[in-house]
This record gives structure tokens, C-alpha cells and sequence, in this order.
């Protein structure tokens, strides 16, 4: 498409079932009950002059400049504010009407200045194209009396200006910010001539403020006072494509809007079914590392990671890899070869990288970073209700009464859905937070949970447990429900379990730390405000007990009921893009995609037709067993795509000398990550904005990714891994992502009826697709839970005892690390270190509890020595009482902080997912890096060392 | 690390799977965990736990792996 704005209804769209007519300018137009007439009018084709009006914020009613006569009514209301009523007969282009916009219009433009030639918005600007509506031809007033122009822009934000001089004070930005993104970071300063815009206090600019650079306010900036600077710099896009974040697992639509090959913004879409038109700091701005510095684009060898990188044609890299595969596989046999997808590609680049381990090396040594975040909660959600996912859409929470977040902190990780919950929290809903650290959906403008449980991490399934034992014993069951649907008997021996006194809140406070009474309380009110949503993360799932928690979860929403309906459910926050998606592909080790075990004979003969090849019925290697594998010396090769498990993954050194122990480390990335400093083969690879295929959120939906430009290394990601499975026998000719979605859909039943054609048509799509739900399910589990014939299953209650974590704090170790993420960093930062977004966050910090802090002697912005049991790094404390005494918190956003270096090899009992959320650790006072960073450091840089080829004369 | 550090690592896993499955009675528990390791482990980490060394198993993890022989 080429580019034009998104059209602008003007304002909310009414959710009412009841319809009204009425007549606008002679034209009969049927909306619902609740619609403006501002709103009716647009959606019949014509148009009112607007200046402070925009759908995605409640109508204002302040500009004057969209007035219009009702028949039978006086005065001339404004449209925005004024709904429509049956029989209306609205007329919205009169003299009388003309006359008053043009003078409103005229009392604007006198105190803005006239540069359009040159300003950024110029032929994008709305008080421009009003002033054209209604045919302003000259202003009175002249221009020498009292104004605003010439003020100073605020150039702080790294992505956008505020320029107080283009402001028309039509507070879209503020409302924005107060209804849309829910920070109420901006405001009105002044009254009347002297009112202003302000981010924050006097003394702040938008920088300093609380502002979290959303983008919020300048998607609703009628003129250029907010203005991306990128539009400032390189001039109004000419063509655009609407495609899919790659940041987060909330899968924001976004349309790319370029000048031939540069991308000059990404704007959020409103018709995306996951953002509804918002964004966050990480998709809306952060996309320069597509063309950093640092981006690798040439494919690059070594024979040992002691010598410097070659680059070399892409032939020659192929060739290498694959001669090292043959060699491997030939004295070693297949399964000491394997490979690791990415949760960051697309579903069909997935795909291929499974295929290419099982089908071409001959293993099912294939895994994905899932492992090491949510591989709980496909095991726990298996189990109970017989599927893998999430059972809500986000449109979901906007019908919840209580909201339960449990080890997930959404502002900070999923900022677009949190909005969006904030928004119903803000309406009434009541907000349950269980974490050890108060975060910020705990107490935010407009926002207060009822109960904060900050418990003790490692204790999250005595807390679910303690509140299962309130609601059966105060017989607040759903007692109906769970007999309809599910297993009674196992219901009973669940409820037997958990009522026993070991189990009360009472019993279990030591344990926990959580009062008992305000437990109580929050169970009650789960078990009976209404509808209950449970929202959770990788505070769930990544302990000992990761696995048990998730069917904890799952237990307390069926035992209450709330599931099979909008409102209600259980709901893993995933954390990329495509974790969901990548799960969905069989990633893991024991199962085909769509989650069949390798062992099912009649799923594999399926595979093994469609690829003529056999395949091993024996699981293959996870992640860390792959490690193991390799120090022992049975594990010798590995194919990885966009992950980076040297940082990611827990226990740093043990990694490390997995991957030193391996014959042939072959890492596809876009950067030359932590992992590729043990790799022989490096493969450049490209961004989601470079390639077609598709990303499956957290709520299932499945949705395009399209190619903006192309790839700076020469190829989509799916293709290199075709140019590696031909090199080594496979018989490959995909063209296009298309066709392996054809080939997904036909060896999957849950995306039996999803095609390319059918995502362009209808944008996206919620899996399960097939005959029973040809249009996808927005809620899963309604009249029966999915496993079991014809989806009519009973849920299953598993009883899940607490077991404390092996990892215990002690005399050296006494206090407990728990990590985290932040708003403006995402993941191991590869990304988002690559942009501006460091301005937020330039290095990872120590939260600490000021009483631990001076037993330490330590103070704010101190260096600090953090040890565990596995290793220490150095960091910089900040000390706050958002943790508890004994406890403290990183991120792990940055490669010189190391935070895995300290993490153990502990893991959740059922699918090893690493333990990352319980360390036992000491902080003592130190003056500079560790031996680990220093020697870290000289090795990385020796191992980046690129030898360029010479020119041939 | 060396196999034998393997070996522990796969003992811990076991014991923690029965650990976890433990509550549903030894029988129970005996017969999820040896299923458990059957539907997750790789040959080799099944083959190494069934020949290693099994004094660190605890009871219901020991009569898992002993099933899994068969």
C-alpha cells in the first residue's frame, strides 16, 4: 500500500448491541447506541472538521471545530460529544456552521507559526488539512500580539521531539496518556492562553519525567509538536506494510512506513487484535539495530575458536558446515548432532530447523529457548487441560472482575497488554499481585492491588496451594462446573490434598512469608468477585517447582470455574515473539508439531511419508542435556538459530565448556553474540523486517511478518537453513514461506485450515484451525477441555505437593537473587543495546533492601561483588524497598554484568527449565570486576577478530 | 565436568521426579516417574542412569529406573 493515514473515526467505537438510524446531510446512517455523531458521520463517508478528536481517546469536546446543527435542537452542539439519537436529522456543512470553524480556525493559526513548507508534519498534519476543510484565507488578528512561538523544542526523548511551539493544546497526548497507555506521565500545566504541555514536573523533560516513551501521544499528535525525530530527519514515508512485532510475546501489529529501503518509522495499527493500536517503547522505536554497526552480513568460518573469523562466500560457509556435519555424523553417528531454534523467527523458519535435525542429521536432538522460559507451562497446561497454551485473547480482559498476576511483571515485559489490563483495572476490575518484589502494577497512578502476596521466591506452590485450601474449606468451589467438567474422583483427591491443615495460610506463613490473612482475603475475593483471570510469567515458571506451579494455576481456575468463557483463564505472559509459535513446531526433543510424541508411531509415519525419510522414535537432547552431552563427548555438533545461550542460559561456565567441547559450533544470528565466540561456522542472518513467514502470539493468534526491505545478508533465515539441509542430502525447493506453511498445515491438525492466503485476508488468526473451529478460537476449553475425543475432554486436577528448592541460603549465601526484565531492554539486550533505548537503562543493577544494603555498608550506585555457589560478578547496587529484606534483583539485559555466571544448574523436576528465579547469594562491597569479567572480556574480544579477505588483484 | 558428573546430575533429575510424584503414593509414583524419564530422556541418559551408579537414588526413583530395565 502506499502511504496515507489509518482513517480516524474521531472517536471509540460503541460495543452496543442495540442499533439507531438517523440522517446526516441527507444520508441514512445505522450505527449502535452510544456512537457520536462525529463517529456516524465519518462512517458514512463524510467528514467533520476535528482537531481534538481521535478514536483511540474518549471525545473532549474542547476545539470548537466540530459543530453541527441537529434539527430540531438549538445552538450548534459539538459532534464528538453528542451521540447519536433515533430519527436525528444532523446537518454538518452550513453557513452558519462555516462561519464559526473558520473563526475557531482563524484564532488557532494566529498563534502558530506558518512554516508548513518546512515543517516535519508538512502534508501530514491535521491542523493543515482543517485549515484547508474549512477555507481559511486569512487571519485577522495578525501575528504580533502575545504567542508561543519561537519556544525551545524538548529534545531529550531519543526517538521523538516536543516542539511547544506546534502545539495546539488539543490535549490528544495527555489523554493518550492517561486512557491509552495508562502512565499519566503528561498533563496541562497553566489554564487558558498559558497552558503548556508538561512531561512530569517544572524541573523534567520528557526524559526524566515517568514518561515510558510508548508513543502514545505522538500517534495522537494532530500537528508535529510530537514528532518522531526519524520523520524530522529523513521526510514523510511513501510507501508502508503492515507486519508483526518481533519483540515481545504480545505480537503488536505494526505498519512499517519506509522510503524505499529505510524504514522511517513503525506505527501501531489499530486493526492489530493484539495492540488495538498501541505500542511500546521496544516496537514503536527501537528497530535501529537492523542496521547497526555490529550487524554482521558476510557468513564467516574458522577451523578453531582460537583463530580469528574468515569471511568467505556463502558456498564456502555451506560447504564447511556441511562437511563437519557429514564427518560428525559419519564416525559419531546422528544423534551426536543437533540443533536449536529460535523463538525469535518465524513459525516456517522454526519448522525448517526442526526438520533439518530430525529429517536431515537423523536426531531429535532439537530444542528451543522455550526450554528455558516456558517448557512448564507447556508441560502443566498439557496435563490439566490437554494442550499447550493459553486459553484467553487479550479482548479477554477486558470482561475480567479480578485479575491475579502471579510472577509476571507486565509493565515492564509485556507493556502493551499491560496497558490494556490497567485500562480494565482503572474501569473497576480488582488486581490480585503475587511477587516478591512490589512492582509497578502493585501501586501506579489510578491503580492499587487489593492483596499484594510478597512471598518468599521459591514458595510459589505453598502460596496456590494455601489459597486452594481457603477456597475448598471455605466451600467457595465451583462445585458445578468441575462436575460438568472435570474428572470428580481426581477432583476429590485434589481437594482432600489441599484441604489438610499442613496446607492453610496459617501453617505455611513461616514458609511463605505471606500473612495469612491477607492471603485468606485474596483467595476469597478470587474465588468470588467474579471473573477471575490468572496472568502469569517466568516468575512461575522458571524454579524447581516450574512445572507444578503451572498446574497449580490451572487447578485454582478450574476449582473456581473460570474457564470456557471471555473474562476468565489462564494466561502465560510468554516472553518472545514466537515462544508459542516455536513450541507449536515440535522445537522440542519429544515431540512433532502440534505436540505429538515422538513415540506415537502413527504421528511420525505422517512425517515420515511426507519427508521419505525414517525417523528416531526416541527423544532427543534438551538444551542443557546437549551440554552435558558434549563434555562427556558424545554430543559434538550444533546448529543455532537467533539464540544466544551463552548469556541466556544458567550456570555460564558450564555452557561455555559445552560449547568448547563440540567439533562444530555453527551460529545463524544477526550479531556476533556471546554463543558465536565459540563457534566455527557463522552464518549472518535477518530481521523480522527482512523476511515472510509468520509469528504465533501468546494468545495463539498467528499473524504475518512481512518483508519490508531486503535481507543486508542476501537471505531469509529459512533459506540458509535450506542452503544447509541441501548441502547435506535434503532435497528442498521452497521459494517461499508459503509453501511451508502449506506443509505445516498439512502435517498439523490444530493448523489444518491456516495459508497464507487466509492470513492476508483475514490478518490474523487463533489456532486450534481446523473443521471443528474453521475460524479459529478466541477462547479454548468452552464446552469441554481440549484433550479427550472431539475435544470434549475433562479437566484434570493434579496434586502438586511443595518442594522446597535444593537451593538454599545459609551462613555464605543469605540472601536470594531473583532476576528480572525491564521496560526498555529486551531479553539478552542484542537487540535493544543496539538503540537508544540504552538511555533508559545503560547497565544491569542490584536491587537491594536498604536494610540488607547497610548491614553491607553499601550505598546507592555502589559497586557491589555478587556471589553464588556457581560464580560472582560485579555490578552496581541500587537500593530500594520495592524487594523484601533478604531478597535482591537483576536483569540481564547486559554481557558485562553476567548475571548467569552466578545462576545454578538447578531446574523445574519436569522439563529442566533453569531454576533462574532463586539464587542464594552474598553481596559484598568490591572495587571492580571480577577475574570472570576481566578474563571474559579479553576472550570475547580475541574471539571476535574478523580477518578480511584480501581483494583479489 | 566429566561423565561421572553426568551421572549425578541424572540421579539428581530422577530423585527429583519422584520427589515430585511422590504424593501420589509409591506405587503411583513408581510407575509416573519411570514414565516420565521414558516420555523426556534421551537413550543415552536412560541407557547411562539404568548401568550407573544407583546408590544415590531414592526408593521410588531406584524402582523406576530397575522398570525402566524391562
Amino acid at each position: 500500500m502506499g502511504y496515507e493515514r489509518q482513517p480516524d473515526l474521531g472517536t471509540p467505537e460503541s460495543r452496543s448491541s442495540e442499533q439507531v438510524s438517523l440522517t446526516i446531510d441527507g444520508r441514512d446512517v445505522t450505527v449502535p447506541a452510544g456512537t457520536s455523531v462525529m463517529r456516524a458521520a465519518r462512517e458514512c463517508g463524510g467528514d467533520i472538521p476535528s482537531l481534538c478528536a481521535t478514536d483511540s481517546v474518549k471525545a473532549f469536546g474542547s476545539c470548537r471545530m466540530c459543530l453541527v446543527e441537529i434539527e430540531g435542537r438549538r445552538g450548534t452542539p459539538a459532534s464528538c460529544t453528542t451521540p447519536v439519537e433515533p430519527g436525528m436529522v444532523v446537518h454538518t456543512q452550513t453557513d452558519r456552521l462555516a462561519k464559526l470553524r473558520r473563526g475557531v480556525m482563524e484564532l488557532y493559526i494566529s498563534d502558530h507559526p506558518l512554516d508548513c513548507l518546512t515543517c516535519s508534519a508538512n502534508n501530514d498534519c491535521e491542523l493543515q488539512d482543517t485549515a484547508a476543510e474549512v477555507g481559511l484565507r486569512d487571519v485577522r488578528y495578525g501575528y504580533e500580539g502575545a504567542n508561543h512561538l519561537g519556544t525551545a523544542p524538548d529534545l531529550s526523548n531519543p526517538y521523538f521531539l516536543f516542539a511547544p511551539d506546534k502545539c495546539i493544546a488539543c490535549s490528544r497526548c495527555v489523554r493518550a496518556c492517561d486512557e491509552v497507555q495508562g502512565t499519566l506521565a503528561l498533563t496541562v500545566d497553566g489554564r487558558g492562553f498559558a497552558s503548556v504541555i508538561s512531561a512530569g514536573t517544572k524541573e523534567d523533560n520528557f526524559l526524566s519525567s515517568e514518561c515510558v516513551s510508548c508513543g502514545a501521544c505522538v500517534q495522537a499528535c494532530p500537528t508535529s509538536a510530537l514528532m518522531e525525530k526519524s520523520v524530522k530527519q529523513l521526510g514523510k514515508p511513501e510507501r508502508s506494510v503492515v507486519t508483526t512485532c518481533a519483540y515481545c510475546g504480545v505480537g503488536c501489529t505494526f505498519r512499517a512506513e519506509m522510503k524505499g529501503e529505510q524504514l522511517v518509522r513503525m506505527v501501531p495499527w489499530k486493526d492489530g487484535k493484539a495492540n488495538r493500536g498501541h505500542s511500546c517503547v521496544k516496537g514503536r522505536f527501537a528497530w535501529g539495530y537492523a542496521n547497526h554497526q555490529d550487524r554482521i552480513t558476510k557468513p564467516m568460518v574458522r577451523e578453531s575458536i582460537d583463530q580469528p573469523w574468515q569471511e568467505v562466500s556463502w558456498e564456502e560457509a555451506i560447504g564447511f558446515a556441511a562437511g563437519r556435519i557429514k564427518a560428525i555424523k559419519a564416525q559419531y553417528g546422528a544423534r551426536a548432532l543437533g540443533g536449536i531454534t529460535s523463538s525469535r523467527c518465524t513459525n516456517e523458519e522454526t519448522f525448517l530447523v526442526q526438520k533439518l535435525v530430525r529429517a536431515g542429521f537423523g536426531s531429535n536432538n532439537t530444542d528451543t529457548c522455550a526450554r528455558v522460559c516456558h517448557s512448564p507451562t507447556g508441560y502443566g497446561l498439557k496435563t490439566t487441560f490437554g494442550t499447550s497454551a493459553g486459553t484467553q485473547d487479550f479482548d479477554s480482559v477486558e470482561h475480567s472482575d479480578v485479575i491475579l498476576v502471579i510472577g509476571a511483571n507486565p509493565t515492564d515485559g509485556h507493556p502493551v497488554f499491560a496497558s490494556r489490563m490497567k485500562r480494565r483495572l482503572r474501569e473497576g476490575a480488582k488486581l490480585i499481585v503475587i511477587d516478591p518484589r512490589r512492582i509497578d502494577l502493585v501501586r501506579s497512578p489510578h491503580i492499587e492491588a487489593a492483596h499484594h502476596l510478597p512471598l518468599q521466591p521459591g514458595t510459589n506452590v505453598a502460596v496456590l496451594t494455601a489459597m486452594a485450601h481457603v477456597i475448598v474449606t471455605e466451600g467457595l468451589v465451583d462445585a458445578e462446573f468441575i462436575r460438568a467438567r472435570c474428572d470428580w474422583d481426581e477432583y476429590q483427591d485434589w481437594a482432600r490434598f489441599v484441604s489438610d491443615e499442613s496446607h492453610s495460610p496459617e501453617t505455611l506463613e513461616p514458609v511463605t512469608r505471606v500473612p495469612a490473612a491477607e492471603l485468606r482475603a485474596a483467595a476469597r475475593l478470587f474465588a468470588t468477585g467474579g471473573n477471575g483471570a490468572i496472568y502469569y510469567g517466568l516468575g512461575v515458571t522458571e524454579h524447581s517447582q516450574g512445572s507444578s506451579t503451572v498446574m497449580a494455576i490451572a487447578n485454582l481456575a478450574m476449582a473456581t470455574g473460570n474457564i470456557g468463557r471471555p473474562g476468565v483463564g489462564v494466561n502465560p505472559l510468554r516472553g518472545q515473539n514466537n515462544v508459542q509459535g516455536a513450541c507449536d513446531m515440535g522445537s522440542f526433543p519429544h515431540e512433532l508439531s502440534g505436540y505429538r510424541h515422538v513415540s506415537d508411531s502413527n504421528a511420525r509415519s505422517l512425517f515420515e511419508q511426507d519427508w521419505g525419510v525414517s525417523l528416531d522414535p526416541e527423544p532427543g537432547l534438551r538444551i542443557n542435556n546437549m551440554l552435558d552431552a558434549a563434555v562427556d563427548g558424545t554430543f559434538k555438533a550444533i546448529y543455532i538459530q537467533g539464540e544466544d545461550i551463552l548469556q541466556s542460559d544458567p550456570n555460564t561456565q558450564h555452557v561455555a565448556d559445552g560449547l568448547r567441547a563440540m567439533d562444530c559450533v555453527i551460529v545463524h544470528d544477526l550479531f556476533l553474540n556471546e554463543t558465536a565466540n565459540y563457534a566455527h561456522v557463522f552464518l549472518p542472518g535477518s530481521t523480522f523486517l527482512e523476511k515472510n513467514g509468520t509469528f504465533t502470539n501468546a494468545e495463539r493468534r498467528i499473524q504475518p511478518v512481512r518483508k519490508v526491505m531486503e535481507p543486508a545478508n542476501g537471505y531469509e533465515d529459512w533459506e540458509v537453513t535450506q542452503f544447509l539441509a541441501n548441502a547435506i542430502g535434503g532435497e528442498w525447493d521452497y521459494s517461499h514461506p508459503s509453501q511451508i506453511l502449506d506443509e505445516i498445515a498439512r502435517l498439523t491438525p490444530t493448523f489444518k485450515g491456516v495459508s497464507w492466503d487466509m492470513l492476508e485476508e483475514r490478518g490474523s488468526i487463533q489456532w486450534p484451525v481446523n473443521d471443528q473451529f474453521p475460524d479459529g478460537a478466541p477462547v479454548m476449553h468452552v464446552d469441554g477441555f481440549a484433550g479427550g475425543p472431539d475435544g470434549k475432554g475433562r479437566g484434570k486436577f493434579v496434586v502438586t505437593e511443595y518442594v522446597p528448592t535444593d537451593e538454599k541460603t545459609g551462613p555464605r549465601f543469605p540472601l536470594l537473587l531473583t532476576t528480572g526484565r525491564i521496560l526498555s531492554h529486551y531479553n539478552v539486550g542484542a537487540q535493544t543495546r543496539r538503540t537508544a533505548n540504552t538511555a533508559w537503562h545503560p547497565e544491569d543493577l542490584l536491587e537491594m533492601h536498604p536494610v540488607d544494603a547497610e548491614n553491607r555498608g553499601l550505598k546507592d550506585g555502589d559497586w557491589t561483588r555478587l556471589a553464588s555457589r556457581t560464580g560472582e560478578t560485579t555490578l552496581r547496587v541500587k537500593v530500594t524497598d520495592r524487594v523484601a529484606p533478604g531478597v535482591v534483583y537483576t536483569t540481564f539485559h547486559h554481557p558485562a554484568t553476567q548475571a548467569n555466571v552466578v545462576t545454578t544448574d538447578y531446574s523445574d523436576w519436569a522439563t529442566n527449565c533453569p531454576e533462574y528465579k532463586v539464587t542464594a547469594v552474598q553481596v559484598t562491597p568490591s572495587n571492580g570486576p571480577t577475574d570472570w569479567q576481566e578474563d571474559y572480556e579479553e576472550f570475547s574480544e580475541r574471539s571476535r577478530r574478523i580477518a578480511h579477505r584480501e581483494p583479489a588483484e | 565436568m566429566s561423565a561421572a558428573q553426568t551421572d549425578d546430575k541424572l540421579v539428581y533429575m530422577a530423585n527429583q521426579i519422584a520427589r515430585n510424584f511422590a504424593v501420589q503414593g509409591d506405587e503411583a509414583a513408581v510407575t509416573a516417574t519411570a514414565d516420565h524419564i521414558k516420555m523426556f530422556w534421551d537413550p543415552r541418559m536412560i541407557s547411562a542412569i539404568i548401568d550407573g551408579d544407583r546408590a544415590g537414588l531414592s526408593a521410588i526413583a531406584l524402582q523406576a529406573v530397575e522398570s525402566l530395565r524391562s
